[in-house]
């Protein structure tokens, strides 16, 4: 009797095997349209790549490579044309090195109070503002770097120039504080206790079990959020489009105007450059260049994170 | 023999204590910095904007003349880009989220696009508004409608998505799966029933802001193309368009030219700031509201 219904049930189990319902069919397509859509963010990057590797080969066959990556001077329209792209580098380099140096000792500064200072209390006020701070959108930074910072500045610096890179620069480390800071503290906060209380119980300050215990601890996580700091303020547009002009000055000049890779994209893509000139394919190659900077700072990062995370 | 000189250790003592104290007050206004740059950025944009905003500047069509210049248009492509971005972005993020959660086996091709999606997180926007430029403005030809623009900062929030919809699905617990699969539910089933529902508030929360993003985001559409005086309202996802970031960018451009753009500019960030808040307001309560702890 029991053999029988056991029999009936294994029959029906193949019988609903066999027979292909609508489900059944979903049940099998589902993996498969899945994959396709998870396919379309490498597609993505592949897009990225293709597109801007195309059009950067064309752009060299107008323009000789050494020309372009030794070449001092930046005159995109006219009849002599020059494509150099030493005065954007060192346009980037400026505003980034700048910013870098308001984000890097705020942002640290800001991460130890929160991980070893702070209360709680505290903690749960600060961290939120920081978060505001980051959820700023960019044009309002570039707003106030061009009509708040840059006129404040000139009360100090009378040559400075009404758009000049100081200001951006400034502004950008601004943005970039809250990312260093919120990453270098999940770093801090992920050094264990009992390492702080060895310290402190063989008689350290507080500012010694911070400089000598947590910081080296924490070291990995700290070092790849200054290099993801860096890929940001390579990476920012808006702020130094707007405040930093158009003039391709090569120069270290920081009260002069310069232009970054992100606003040269921006100006020559707000001018309309007709497609197949040597100044369109030159949007390319400086987004290419832009590109390959901030992809090895991100690798770097990645790779100093995964390289030397400590394991407690 | 005494081992300790307990005078040398008070003195030793006092001077590191202090620097103890210093260096806290120090890190404390590094902290501070923050909230001040804050402060006096918003105070500046409220003095700015504030007596601009009124209905007329909210409700009338751009406008060369200060005075009558309004947002509606701003308003109303930022509202079609949403309509564009929201429902690409879920369907891609999510859909992402699920195959490399559930059903990817961890192997090459899981870890390949895992990486592959970190490193599009840290492409600048400007670089996705040259693929958009190349691939939906030119090559396939839309021209720089609202289609185009939704497509490209779909692609651009994309990460966002993926990372917040994998972490809620790797919070939703594995009794609840077993539970399902226990009672004869199918794999998709599992997944559709009660993976899902379990996990679509941490999914809303990071879409929201993922949205937010977008609504802030100008450099990719300063490179599809942007008209800086568009006059006619966009009515659909095939019109021409403008949104609020845009309109900031001409008007602070502008601003050496006509000096009242400024303070149209000031008044649009706040308007912008007030969509923000409001967008990452419904994010904390969703994520307060209905977050689950198992």
């Amino acid at each position: 009797m029991t053999d029988e219904r056991d029999l009936r049930v294994r029959d029906m189990i193949q019988a609903n095997k066999r027979t292909v319902t609508f489900n059944s069919i979903i049940e099998k397509c589902i993996p498969t349209i899945l994959f396709i859509i998870a396919i379309i963010s490498i597609l993505t990057t592949i897009g990225i790549l293709f597109t801007l590797i195309r059009e950067t080969i064309y752009f060299f066959r107008d323009v000789p490579f050494l020309d372009f990556f030794t070449g001092t001077k930046l005159k995109p329209l006219g009849d002599a044309a020059e494509f150099g792209i030493l005065p954007l580098l060192t346009g980037t380099f400026i505003s980034s090195a700048i910013a870098m140096l308001v984000a890097i000792p705020i942002g640290l500064m800001s991460a130890v109070f929160l991980s070893e200072y702070a209360s709680d209390k505290v903690r749960r006020i600060l961290k939120p503002i920081l978060e505001v701070l980051a959820g700023i959108p960019t044009i309002v930074y570039g707003f106030f770097a061009f009509t708040f910072v840059t006129p404040l500045l000139n009360r100090f610096i009378p040559m400075l120039e009404p758009t000049n890179i100081l200001s951006p620069g400034l502004v950008m480390g601004v943005m970039i504080i809250p990312m260093i800071a919120s990453l270098s503290e999940d770093a801090m906060s992920s050094v264990p206790n009992a390492m702080r209380e060895g310290a402190l119980g063989l008689g350290s300050t507080k500012l010694e079990v911070t400089w000598r215990v947590v910081i080296p601890a924490a070291m990995s996580g700290i070092i790849s959020s200054f290099v993801l700091g860096i890929s940001r303020a390579i990476g920012e547009t808006m702020i130094v489009a707007i405040a930093s002009g158009s003039s391709k000055n090569f120069t270290f000049d920081v009260t002069q105007s310069m232009q970054t890779m992100t606003a040269y994209i921006v100006e020559v893509t707000g001018g309309d450059a007709p497609a197949g000139s040597t100044l369109y394919y030159s949007l390319y190659a400086v987004a290419f260049t832009l590109f390959v900077f901030t992809l090895i700072m991100n690798l770097i990062a990645q790779y100093i994170s995964k390289k030397f995370r400590e394991g407690y | 023999m005494k081992y300790v000189d307990a005078n040398l250790v008070a003195k030793k003592m006092n001077g590191r204590l202090a620097a103890n104290h210093i260096s806290q007050i120090i890190f404390l206004l590094a902290t501070l910095i923050g909230l001040v740059v804050l402060v006096i950025l918003f105070y500046r944009v409220l003095m700015d904007g504030l007596g601009w905003i009124n209905f007329d500047f909210l409700t009338n069509r751009l406008s060369t003349r200060p005075e009558r210049a309004g947002i509606m248009g701003a308003l109303l492509g930022t509202l079609w880009l949403m309509i564009v971005v929201a429902p690409v972005t879920m369907l891609l993020g999510i859909g992402t989220a699920i195959y490399l959660e559930e059903y990817a086996k961890k192997g090459r091709m899981h870890s390949f696009i895992q990486t592959n999606i970190s490193n599009l997180a840290g492409v600048p926007s400007i670089v996705f508004g040259i693929l958009g430029l190349t691939v939906f403005v030119r090559g396939l030809g839309f021209g720089n409608i609202v289609l185009a623009g939704g497509l490209t900062m779909s692609l651009l929030v994309l990460p966002i998505v993926v990372v917040a919809s994998q972490e809620a699905l790797r919070a939703v617990p594995q009794f609840l799966r077993e539970a399902s699969y226990g009672m004869g539910a199918t794999k998709w089933q599992t997944i559709k029933n009660v993976v899902l529902p379990a996990a679509i508030p941490g999914i809303l929360t990071g879409l929201i802001l993922a949205l937010s993003r977008a609504v802030g985001e100008t450099a990719p559409l300063v490179v599809i193309g942007i008209p800086a005086l568009l006059i006619p309202f966009p009515n659909g996802i095939f019109d021409k368009f403008t949104v609020l970031p845009m309109q900031i960018y001409y008007w602070t451009i502008d601003a050496s030219i006509v000096e009242e753009y400024a303070n149209l500019a000031a008044a649009t960030i706040v308007v912008l700031l007030v969509v923000l808040l409001i967008m990452n307001s419904i994010a904390v309560m969703i994520r307060n509201k209905y977050q689950k702890r198992y």
